[in-house]
């Protein structure tokens, strides 16, 4: 269990150091930063799975994981790098509307690069105790504010079907309130832009390329792996 | 597309309202709700208040589900039309069984459920509905190559040249974030053809103009053909995909709607 809580503090930090806070993140070596220092700009790189890509089968298949990680997630990093690099140019320039103009593309591509990363960490093959049911303090947070595991599964399940278009499903902290909550985000969106007091524990990519290939998940049972995701 | 389903009023006697049609579409129905005679003459009897029920049906692609291969698989329309368009259809219904939204084709349910912005539950299942059919209908076997004639005329006034505009679409298809479509519309107060670019659900006919092509760029519609090669579906898009004659088509409808200044009528 005190693994566990390790484990848990590590999916927290990782949840957290994304943000404008490069030096925590650059104490967490498996996020695949590399500082450049002939300008001071640091940029990212895509960060090494902790398993094989196809660990995860039956549950998601090698295929997908390896297209989501090599060429979605990638793709996310390589723009987001780009989006930095146009970014600190116009600040230095002084060109607002420039770096106003460029936020979309940063929300978009560093929040791919934020999700994905968080995303990584919450999957784990079924050997290595991907699938079980949460012990220890998160166990009972779930029992007490959802009940228990099956309906907060339940709830998850509805948001994510319920969303439209692209995005995210969330389980979230509320640090404030000391809940856990339900969230779901549009598009790339982090669970930063549902409240700056929100730390995401456990994330669901709900985009079609997380699971299309996978007919039998395409066609809507998609949600049930929820069950099978280590919910560290 | 859309028709209105009389359920007791039928066999009272009163006048059934005719099926209102899309004029473009052709209709095939697929399922009905039309319950037996003997359970009809029931209600009837029973005196009851009649229910008036909006229902559309799902209607099939002009071609063949593998017409469209090597571009589109076969694979692909069973599960985007089978499934994913269907799904649409079915939850639309289900939702107007609840909901007396009566009387509307499908555009004016849409521009009726968007509700100035403050969109309803039915907003995103009509509109994917529409959306759809107006995919698959700007696509054909054998498509893609060039416009002719008058639209051809149109786009290269409004875009400098064919290729102009066809940069221009595929760059909007792949600058989009998360899902969406991308459409050549005909704006109708600026009174020429544009490039738009949708989230989600959303249509250009929620803002009045009048879409003559659009491309789904929903993950779905082209990741088992392509995976993440947005670039090469959009370009087979445009290369073999599209059909210029249901455009053609388009604008002419269209132009009975936006006066584009034709035919230049010599003044003697």
């Amino acid at each position: 269990m005190a693994l566990r809580a390790i484990a848990g503090k590590k999916t927290l930090t990782l949840g957290l150091g994304f943000g404008p806070r490069g030096a925590v993140a650059a104490s967490c070596p498996g996020l695949g930063l590399r500082l450049r220092h002939v300008r001071g700009l640091v940029t990212f790189s895509l960060p090494d799975l902790p398993y094989d890509y196809g660990a995860l089968e039956p549950a998601i298949s090698g295929e997908i994981m390896q297209l989501h990680h090599q060429k979605h997630h990638q793709t996310y990093i390589t723009n987001y790098n780009k989006a930095l690099e146009q970014l600190e140019e116009a600040m230095a320039k002084g060109d607002s509307s420039k770096v106003v103009h460029l936020q979309s593309a940063i929300k978009f591509n560093g929040g791919g690069h934020i999700n994905h990363s968080i995303f990584w960490q919450n999957l784990k093959p079924a050997n290595e105790g991907g699938g079980e049911p949460p012990h220890g303090s998160l166990g009972w947070a779930i029992d007490t504010d959802y009940g228990s595991v099956e309906a907060l599964v339940q709830k998850m399940n509805a948001e994510g079907a319920a969303l439209q278009g692209s995005g995210w499903v969330w389980l979230a902290l509320d640090k404030e309130m000391k809940k856990l909550k339900v969230e779901t985000t549009a598009n790339q969106d982090p669970l930063v832009t549902k409240g700056a007091n929100l730390v995401p524990l456990l994330g669901i990519d709900v985009w079609e390329h997380a699971y299309y290939l996978q007919t039998e998940l395409a066609v809507g049972l998609k949600l049930n792996p929820t069950g099978r995701l280590d919910q560290t | 597309m859309g028709f209105p389903l009389l359920s007791p009023s039928y066999c009272c006697g009163s006048q059934p309202s005719p099926p209102i049609f899309h004029g473009l579409l052709r209709f095939k129905p697929v399922t009905s709700l039309r319950k037996p005679s003997s359970q009809k003459r029931q209600l009837c009897q029973s005196g009851r208040a009649s229910k008036i029920l909006a229902y559309y049906g799902l209607t099939t692609p002009p071609y063949e589900l593998d017409a469209l291969e090597p571009y589109m698989s076969q694979r692909t329309l069973e599960l985007h039309w089978g499934k994913h368009h269907r799904d649409y259809v079915d939850s639309l219904n289900k939702q107007l069984a609840k909901n007396p939204l009566y009387g509307h084709t499908m555009e004016e349910l849409i521009k009726v459920t968007y509700n100035n912005g403050n969109p309803l539950p039915e907003f995103n299942n009509a509109a994917q509905v529409w959306n759809h059919d107006f995919f698959w209908e700007s696509m054909q076997p054998g498509g893609g190559k060039l416009p002719q004639g008058g639209l051809l005329q149109q786009i290269e006034k409004d875009f400098d040249s064919f290729s102009n505009f066809r940069d221009k679409f595929v760059e909007s298809a792949m600058t989009l974030f998360g899902s969406g479509w991308v459409w050549l519309v005909l704006r109708t107060e600026e009174k020429r053809l544009s490039v738009v670019r949708t989230s989600n659900a959303m249509c250009p006919l929620i803002w009045g103009d009048i879409p003559i092509i659009g491309l789904d760029m929903w993950e779905h519609a082209y990741y088992l053909d392509y995976k993440d090669d947005r670039e090469k579906y959009i370009n087979t898009f445009m290369d073999n995909l599209v059909s210029w004659h249901a455009a053609t088509v388009r604008m002419l409808r269209a132009e009975a709607f936006v006066n584009l200044g034709e035919p230049k009528i010599p003044v003697a």
